[in-house]
């Protein structure tokens, strides 16, 4: 059972602080948690830390800390689903969640905690219900306005650079229900891949691993049903009989597994792929699926390094070729490479294949950013370097071509807005909501995928 | 009940009918049976408008206080109710008045409403709890047909299902649960399978755990729930919460221990990714070492040489000691790649390397071959100390295939005066010493030279210590310096004691989704040692535990326990140490074997008593404080047999009497009776004192 919960800043600073059941400590708790999270070596695990019969159990979201203590061995995978279930009801009444926010916002944060929780027990997580008993108002620090929609990115996605700014959807609180009724009724629904690939440096695949999420956030009244229509081909497992039986549909979009939200009715996902829930205000996973090893689209980067060492004056040479695979119409955003250098490399000299590009030393390795890479096209990039000789006579047992050590492996990190690599898209959403003298709903839905771990050896 | 009562709602059923069924007139009008008395009412269609109306006037028959006070009226309104909720009218409007009507001594109303709420609790689930105050009153009625229906209408009360929260607390209640039979062990565990697809990782958790506990007997069953868990597990260490990660990562290693090969061919999930933090990549490395097999050790070598090149120097020694731990199985491979690294030349890869060596050569001595051939050319890598001294040791050990040991072991000898740890010295005496006894006249001059060094001019005691003692012991004669300095130079055997050999599942069975994993065993245990400390004060045993220790009969007991018959002779052992876990397990999980009353007045010291037991060599394990009410304590004794008697006193002040409950962890009639018989002296002294 939770004793304490409290929120920290990125510095440490209190910023929510509750105590369940009083029998662990006082406030100076969130203090040592701090001081026991900065000191502990590099080895050891920061999520579960031990103190006098306590327990400190804690998720980083969004820059903030949240944790709870607990004296009791309790479950650490409930407990951790508590925690990001929380941070992702409070993003949803304060708007969204961040040292700013939670400061405007503490009454608000109070009033939610005091009805999740009592006494350290859970009683409800579901914003629907919350509502009917929260009665602060969000504190805003911009209106929304749908005039903004240059910035309309996702709400949930935290991409490796977090370029992708939080969107209007993001910043926005769920209706309270003294709210004036002319708000517009939205909804966002987006499917988000995370890919990460490991390519050995023959050019062999080694790992191919996609996770996807589907996720919504509305902003309708809640019971409103609404169906979502994902791609027709889309299969589950690892059966080839769809492909059979319906051979003029290509490969099939196939998923090794997936899950569904509670709320997610299945009656017409076997027979017309179709999903249909009555979501209540606020965020929500509705299906979580998984890919490894055979995706049905080439990879979207192929990376062509070539090497050259002369050991003796200390000269590294390192030409990269990238190739994005995309179709010609996708494009590749943020797209950067990361590649470590060996120790103590001082000067750089570049050759970039397009002006918009950019590349520097930073923290011992090679970073190239290429803010746009159209599908289809191809990049590059010729690097030179100095690096210090290593102490030491010269070792015989590698010959003088092999690259210097710490060099590579190369790490690329992206964003491909409109794209899925498993190729699932979202057919249709459907809402069966009828507007009551407001113009009719908006519907935003969008594809992203975003690289979680992008390496290619060398 | 008059005929005439009884048809008047259904003529009145079919007014309303055919005033909701306007534009029906050309069909079969709604037929009904029932003017003899049966209510039994068919409609072919029953538009779902209109019943407002029905509803509105039902619920002013309902509270209208001439009906309530008139039994059969207000009967007969409910049974309207019931009759309308029959044929798919929605009566849940009512709800709130049906709920007052339960509370009446006519048992068929009362069954008429309980009916009705077990029918409307799922759409009214915050109504139907006011309903629970009047079950759970009936539950008490003296009547065992209220008792017996209020019962079984609060099994069968299905309000609302439970959100994720509420089903992991359920499933973690239900661990207390013992099944009586297999039959309803397996019915529990078919209901189970549902909570295994949950979307939630806490209850996916939750359900594979109470698996894990209930199939504890049925291998297989353990067996194939886990593979069923392999697909969110994995879903959960691929999860964007670096949190939700570690702690699946964690689990994975738990269940890596009973079932090596069970995650082999998802090996790819476990590759480190470089923005990864510390912590997870460690998790994955060790992952990685334990699900290694013939068809993908090639694979995971292969990764995990790259990560010995991270930037992180530790990153890159923990994957130098994983390979290292490979290589007791993939000896030749291993040592290859190991082999490759020393060229490097960096000084953290090197000195782990041949730390690496070195255990290696000890657990399989068939590489030592290929190690001696890689270790010259080392020392000027190796700068720490750990390094040094496994160094210093190979050489000293394997010195006579290694050229270049003695010069080696010279340059060391050459800086003895500038080494700062006596570790290294100490190691350096012995090795040099080893290898003067395989190649004495490269060794001669400069064993003399450390000695002299040693013994006259070393500061730290312990290493001018060992130097006295080898050059006492080279006084004595080579042939006991060998007697004493050959020792085995391997013990193959070490490796396979190591080798987490297969433990049962049952063995973490009850640490899985808890915390313990997530520390690791070694940690929870000074954890809960410490923790223990704090709690051991007037507390009664609680009924979560989790370290069972020392066992139930001492080792010296054990054989005469076989020799002693029931003889009913008791001698009690002093000293019985029992931890309150331990007691706390046993207690649950034994019967009570005798339970009787004594008579016991007024207030007393929990102290004299307390010590008065300890006289007789009965231990207090707990006890609450002088004063509370109910008081108990619970008492632990042993025989010499090793039988063992676990006691429960409970003092009600309102009855003046003492309960005491015995447990016994083996049924033996005679013992316990002359364990009882002395309880009861000590008790009736207690009291005689006090009185």
């Amino acid at each position: 059972m939770i004793s304490q919960f409290f929120i920290l800043s990125s510095k440490g600073d209190p910023l929510i602080y509750k105590d369940f059941r009083g029998d662990s400590g006082g406030r100076d708790v969130a203090e040592l948690f701090y001081r026991k999270l900065t000191g502990l070596p590099g080895d050891e695990s920061p999520v579960v830390m031990h103190h006098e019969g306590r327990h400190f159990i804690h998720i980083r979201h969004s820059g903030l800390y949240l944790v709870v203590t607990t004296s009791e061995n309790v479950s650490p995978f409930g407990l951790l689903e508590l925690l990001s279930r929380l941070a992702t009801l409070l993003g949803d009444y304060c708007g969204s969640l961040g040292e700013g926010t939670i400061s405007r916002n503490v009454a608000l944060v109070y009033e939610l905690l005091d009805e999740v929780l009592d006494y350290g027990y859970v009683q409800t997580t579901s914003t629907e219900m919350l509502r009917n008993f929260i009665q602060t108002e969000a504190v805003v620090s911009k209106p929304f306005s749908l005039f903004d929609l240059s910035s309309v990115g996702l709400f949930g996605a935290e991409t490796q650079q977090s370029k992708v700014a939080p969107s209007s959807a993001a910043s926005r609180p769920v209706l309270s229900s003294r709210s004036d009724q002319s708000q517009k009724n939205e909804v966002f629904l987006d499917v988000v891949e995370r890919l990460s690939v490991l390519i050995a440096s023959n050019g062999s695949l080694l790992k191919v691993d996609v996770q996807g999420e589907i996720r919504l956030k509305s902003f309708l009244p809640s019971g409103s049903e609404m169906r979502i229509g994902l791609t027709e081909e889309f299969c589950v497992g690892k059966s080839e009989l769809r492909v059979s039986l319906f051979p003029g549909y290509g490969p099939g979009i196939r998923v090794d597994e997936v899950s569904f939200h509670s709320f997610v009715n299945l009656d017409e996902f076997e027979s017309h792929r179709i999903l249909r829930l009555q979501p209540p205000q606020g965020e929500l996973t509705v299906m979580r699926y998984q890919l490894s090893d055979d995706l049905p689209s080439p990879l979207p980067f192929r990376l062509f390094p070539s090497v050259q060492w002369d050991r003796g004056s200390g000269r590294l040479q390192v030409y990269l070729k990238l190739r994005c695979d995309l179709p010609l119409k996708s494009q590749a955003l943020n797209v950067r490479l990361h590649l470590p250098l060996p120790r103590g490399v001082i000067s750089l000299s570049q050759e970039l294949s397009s002006p918009e590009q950019k590349a520097e030393l930073a923290e011992g390795a090679l970073r190239w950013d290429l803010p746009r890479v159209q599908g289809g096209s191809q990049l590059s990039g010729l690097f030179q370097m100095d690096v210090p000789r290593p102490p030491g006579p010269p070792s015989h047992g590698l010959s003088t071509s092999a690259p210097p050590l710490g060099l590579g492996p190369a790490s690329l990190s992206f964003e491909l807005p409109r794209h899925t690599c498993s190729g699932l898209q979202v057919r249709f959403l459907r809402l069966a909501f009828r507007p009551c003298g407001n113009a009719n709903p908006h519907k935003w839905v969008r594809h992203l995928s975003h690289s979680d771990a992008y390496v290619i050896r060398i | 009940m008059s005929q005439k009562k009884r048809q008047k709602p259904v003529v009145w059923v079919e007014q309303i009918l055919l005033k909701m069924l306007p534009h029906q007139d050309e069909e079969e009008p709604a037929s009904y049976r029932g003017s003899s008395g049966s209510c039994l009412v068919t409609i072919r269609k029953m538009p779902y408008l209109g019943s407002e109306d029905v509803v509105k006037e039902l619920k002013k028959a309902l509270c209208n206080p001439h009906i309530q006070a008139d039994r059969l009226r207000y009967r007969n309104v409910i049974q309207r109710v019931i009759r309308y909720m029959t044929q798919g009218l929605d009566m849940s409007g009512v709800f709130m008045e049906m709920v007052k009507a339960s509370a009446t001594v006519d048992i068929v109303q009362k069954k008429l409403v309980y009916l009705y709420m077990c029918t409307y609790a799922p759409l009214k689930p915050d109504l139907a709890l006011l309903a629970i105050n009047t079950l759970c009153k009936d539950c008490s009625d003296p009547n065992p047909m209220v008792r017996g229906l209020a019962l079984r209408s609060m099994c069968s009360l299905r309000m609302s299902k439970l959100d994720q929260w509420g089903q992991a607390e359920v499933l973690n209640f239900l661990l207390r649960y013992q099944p009586r039979s297999e039959e309803e062990l397996f019915d529990i565990l078919n209901l189970l399978d549902s909570f295994l697809k949950s979307g939630s990782p806490g209850v996916v958790m939750g359900a594979t755990k109470l698996f894990l506990i209930l199939a504890k007997k049925f291998p297989h069953v353990q067996t194939d729930v886990l593979v069923r868990v392999k697909g969110p597990l994995l879903a959960a260490c691929s999860s964007e919460s670096r949190e939700l990660c570690f702690v699946a990562l964690c689990h994975v290693r738990q269940i890596l221990h009973s079932l090596p090969g069970h995650f082999s061919s998802h090996y790819k999930k476990f590759f480190c990714s470089y923005s990864e933090p510390h912590y997870i990549k460690l998790q994955k490395v060790e992952v990685l070492c334990e699900l290694v097999n013939d068809e993908n050790v090639q694979q995971v070598l292969e990764e995990l040489r790259g990560y010995c090149t991270d930037v992180s120097a530790d990153f890159a020694q923990a994957a130098i000691f994983a390979i290292g731990s490979i290589a007791r199985t993939y000896t030749d491979q291993c040592v290859q790649i190991l082999t490759e690294l020393l060229g490097l030349r960096q000084e953290h890869i090197t000195t782990v390397v041949v730390q690496t060596f070195r255990d290696l050569v000890w657990l399989c001595p068939q590489c030592t071959e290929a190690v001696c051939q890689a270790l010259p050319g080392c020392e000027e890598n190796i700068q720490d100390s750990e390094g040094k001294q496994a160094l210093i040791w190979l050489l000293g050990v394997h010195g006579e295939r290694i050229p270049n040991a003695p010069y080696v072991l010279e340059d060391f000898v050459e800086n003895v005066k500038s080494e700062t740890f006596p570790a290294v010295k100490m190691e350096l005496l012995t090795a040099l010493l080893r290898l003067f006894l395989s190649r004495p006249a490269e060794c001669q001059d400069m064993l003399g030279r450390l000695l002299y060094y040693c013994i006259e001019e070393e500061k730290d005691m312990a290493v001018r210590d060992r130097g006295l003692f080898y050059y006492r012991l080279l006084l004595v004669g080579i042939d006991e310096v060998k007697r004493i300095l050959c020792s085995p130079k391997s013990d193959p055997t070490l490796g396979l004691l190591e080798d987490p050999a297969e433990r049962p599942v049952n063995s973490w069975a009850s640490d899985f989704n808890t915390l313990v994993p997530v520390y690791g065993k070694s940690r929870w245990a000074t954890i809960s040692k410490c923790h223990g400390a704090e709690r051991c004060g007037p507390e009664l045993p609680k009924t979560s535990s989790f370290a069972a220790s020392g066992p139930l009969i001492p080792e010296e007991n054990k054989e005469r326990v076989q020799e002693v018959p029931d003889s009913g002779t008791l001698m009690l052992v002093p000293n019985l140490q029992l931890t309150a876990d331990y007691f706390e397990k046993t207690w649950l999980s034994l019967k009570v074997a005798h339970q009787q009353v004594l008579p016991w007045q007024g207030e007393f010291h929990p102290d004299t008593l307390q010590m008065a037991l300890q006289v007789v060599n009965i231990q207090t394990i707990a006890m609450s404080r002088a004063g509370a009410r109910p008081w108990k304590a619970y008492l632990s004794a042993q025989d010499d047999t090793g039988c063992l008697f676990l006691t429960e006193l409970l003092w009600k002040p309102e009855n003046s009497e003492m309960q005491i409950s015995v447990k016994q962890n083996e049924t033996r009639t005679e013992t316990l009776k002359s364990f009882i018989s002395v309880l009861e002296t000590v008790i009736g002294t207690i009291e005689e004192i006090k009185s």
